[in-house]
């Protein structure tokens, strides 16, 4: 078994035919069709991924994407069929992991989804630190003077990409492929909303950051000053 | 200073309506008056002149009376005592003192001379020579208007009278001068009140012009006002109708206008709201089941091979056309987006050349199958400008792939530049290029360069229209060049900076060649 996935979509054609896809290729899909069952159907499966549909009868799926970040920190990937940037900047900040735009090909799709479960597997014991952190690697934790930050496992790979290589500027593209997988050119701000989420998180001030930087026309590097 | 006060006179209504009721009061006033003062003047000349004639001839009456009192004694003489006696019945004949001068002159150039006399230092010059011949030779009473001068003092405008007086075989010229000293300070009176009342009269009439065009003008200039707002769209402006006059008429019709003017416009832009609504969800509606059949389509596609021929042929073509018909799907969506003005800039700082290259590399299987070489150059240092890549992407990969299609075969050339205010990427191809007609039609929505050739790539027909908002929304340019047989070139320029606008300049050439050559 590669995976409990909980497709939450209200078009059942839809919905049977991700179901088939996910079957044939090993992941085990659990459904519910509208947003005010989502929540409830989210505790009873305890899946290892969200597939969530934007536009859901009911709670909105930007509603149940803050609900379920609540209480966990599981991959979500929002179905959307609005590319429009305020609907997909809305998702994403809302806590999604990453979007797929309908119509979209199965094989972007599962391969989305690997990418996001593919963190379960490995698992090999590392220590980093970036400025006054400690990050561990293989124990998915950080901390700051021993008290655990928590991050969702998308902004750990991302802090993790940046900390093992505090000398190289990544731009958003080799981001984008690093910890999403993307193998073609794509949306840019994902790492953008992703970076920020990140730094609310670890920076002392997130307007002014030490720990991630932007480079200027480049992308983002982590600070190589370890004190 | 002068253009200043032309421009006032172009402008305002107002300003024209009181400097043109001054001139024209000022012509009416400034010919009454003259009419009155040459009335006045002529009546009072003539009212003086008519008295002082009578006043001269009482007094030559008085004085032919004493040269007949000598004549009894016998011939008179022209003594020095006969000279006194007349001289003092001209001047005191008149009772009210003497508001007049005399001049007794030889009348004659024959006999002894005679003694002359005359009063208060009068000039005899005061006696035009034209008068004093017509008194000689004809012996007539005669009067002339003339200016009296006196050997000290001024001189002043008059009436002289005169007359010949026989004594005995000789004559004495008699001159009554009577200075209009006093009807000239009349005149002047009445001609400087004249002038006063002339210059309030016109003042108060430009005044209350004044008033009535300020009266007049400020609804029309309310109401120009207020059609200046509801051309910059707040379409709820009116005017304040006050009274039944017609002004009050003017200002009814004008929010009859302007209200039906919003009704209509309400009415168009809910339309037009509505049309990009139902274009956007009927997009958005597709996707939900195209999205089902593309997987389940892929999923056919992928089982092909254990397809018997024809399912399997079927497959492929359901799979290609279900691509066709997303990105058109995409494009309308796009476009209808942009027609809803719904596009925003997702503006980042990034190097022009980085995007040109990734543009390159993904279009490099493409142009492998059509067998076309494509040519990337640009500076070496780093061009930054602050976009939205994807869009900017698009327009590229756009052009790159409309230069591969219609190329034939031949290289592509990318150039990238940029100068201080902005950069540009040119891409030319040297396939069968452009005619005028086709130049004036690329950028519309559909086109297509070529109905009979085979398409090859199987674009949407929006690509163009799609990459002319992108570049519109940056502010930019995307120029065409073409010549039939000899490729085309499509040019973008974008300002460095968010927000601004790129002049007709470029850093590059549209058209390439035309520097190498």
């Amino acid at each position: 078994m590669k995976g409990r996935v909980l497709v939450v979509d209200d078009d059942p054609a839809l919905s049977e035919m991700l179901g088939i896809v996910l079957q044939s290729d090993g992941f085990e899909p659990f459904f519910v069709a509208d947003g005010e069952r989502a929540m409830e159907a989210f505790r009873h499966t305890r899946p290892d991924l969200v597939l969530l549909d934007v536009m859901l009868p009911g709670k909105d799926g930007i509603e149940v994407c803050r609900a379920i970040r609540a209480e966990s920190g599981v991959p979500i990937v929002m179905l959307t069929a609005k590319s429009d940037t305020v609907d997909v900047v809305l998702g994403l900040e809302s806590g999604a992991d990453d979007y797929v735009v309908k119509p979209f090909k199965p094989k972007e799709l599962i391969a989305r989804i690997r990418t996001r479960l593919r963190r379960l597997d490995d698992a090999k014991p590392e220590t980093l630190r970036l400025g006054d952190l400690t990050i561990d690697v293989a124990g998915h934790s950080v901390r700051r003077n021993g008290s655990a930050i928590e991050l969702t496992p998308l902004e750990f790979d991302l802090l993790v990409c940046l900390a093992r290589k505090p000398w190289q500027v990544f731009s958003r593209e080799v981001l984008l492929q690093e910890v999403w997988g993307y193998r073609h050119p794509a949306d840019t701000r994902l790492v953008n909303v992703h970076v920020q989420r990140l730094r609310s998180k670890i920076e002392k001030d997130p307007e002014n950051p030490e720990l991630v930087l932007t480079v200027r026309g480049v992308g983002y590097k982590a600070s190589d000053t370890t004190d | 200073m002068a253009s200043r006060l032309l421009l006032r006179w172009r402008r305002s209504l107002a300003t024209r309506v009181v400097t043109m009721t001054l001139i024209a009061s000022a012509i009416l006033v400034g010919g009454a008056m003259a009419f009155l003062l040459v009335r006045v003047t002529n009546g009072l000349v003539d009212a003086n002149t008519s008295k002082s004639i009578a006043e001269a001839n009482v007094g030559l009456a008085a004085a032919e009376q004493v040269v007949l009192q000598a004549s009894e004694a016998g011939p008179p003489t022209a003594s020095e005592g006969l000279a006194d006696a007349i001289m003092n019945a001209l001047v005191n004949s008149n009772e009210g003192g003497a508001a007049y001068e005399v001049l007794l002159l030889d009348g004659a150039s024959t006999g002894a001379p005679m003694p002359e006399r005359g009063t208060n230092l009068v000039e005899v010059a005061s006696v035009p020579t034209d008068l004093r011949a017509q008194v000689r030779t004809q012996g007539e009473r005669a009067w002339t208007y003339s200016e009296i001068r006196f050997v000290t003092g001024p001189s002043e405008p008059g009436l002289v009278v005169g007359s010949l007086i026989p004594v005995g075989s000789q004559a004495y010229q008699v001159y009554y001068l009577f200075p209009f000293g006093e009807l000239q300070g009349t005149l002047d009176l009445v001609r400087s009140t004249a002038w006063a009342a002339g210059i309030i009269l016109v003042t108060l009439l430009g005044l209350l012009m004044l008033f009535i065009a300020r009266h007049v003008v400020r609804p029309v200039r309310q109401a120009a006002r207020t059609a200046e707002l509801l051309r910059a769209g707040f379409l709820e402006q009116r005017l304040p109708v006050k009274g039944e006059d017609d002004l009050a008429a003017l200002a009814l019709s004008f929010n009859d206008m302007a209200a039906s003017l919003q009704t209509q416009i309400r009415q168009l832009e809910n339309l037009s709201r509505l049309q990009q609504r139902f274009v956007s969800d009927v997009s958005h509606e597709l996707r939900t089941p195209l999205t089902t059949i593309r997987m389940a389509g892929d999923m056919i596609y992928s089982q092909r091979d254990d397809l018997p021929p024809a399912l399997s042929r079927s497959a492929e073509l359901l799979h290609d056309q279900i691509d066709r018909f997303e990105t058109l799907l995409t494009d309308l969506l796009e476009i209808s987006r942009f027609d809803a003005n719904a596009a925003v800039l997702e503006s980042e700082t990034v190097d022009i050349r980085t995007v040109a290259q990734r543009v390159v590399s993904a279009a490099q299987p493409l142009a492998d199958s059509a067998g076309t070489q494509l040519r990337l150059s640009g500076p070496d240092e780093v061009c930054l400008a602050e976009c939205d890549p994807r869009r900017i992407e698009r327009v590229l990969r756009n052009l790159v792939s409309n230069a591969i299609e219609h190329g034939e075969g031949q290289p592509i050339d990318i150039r990238v530049g940029a100068d201080d205010r902005s950069v540009a990427v040119s891409v030319r191809d040297h396939g069968r290029g452009l005619d005028e007609k086709d130049l004036t039609r690329v950028f519309d929505r559909f086109w297509r360069g070529d109905p009979s050739r085979a398409r090859t790539i199987g674009g949407t027909g929006l690509g163009l229209s799609i990459a002319m908002e992108d570049t519109r929304l940056h502010g930019g340019r995307l120029a065409v060049w073409g010549r039939p047989g000899q490729g085309a070139s499509f040019r973008l320029t974008i300002p460095r900076e968010a927000g601004g606008l790129v002049g007709a300049g470029s850093p590059l050439p549209l058209d390439p060649e035309e520097v190498t050559l």
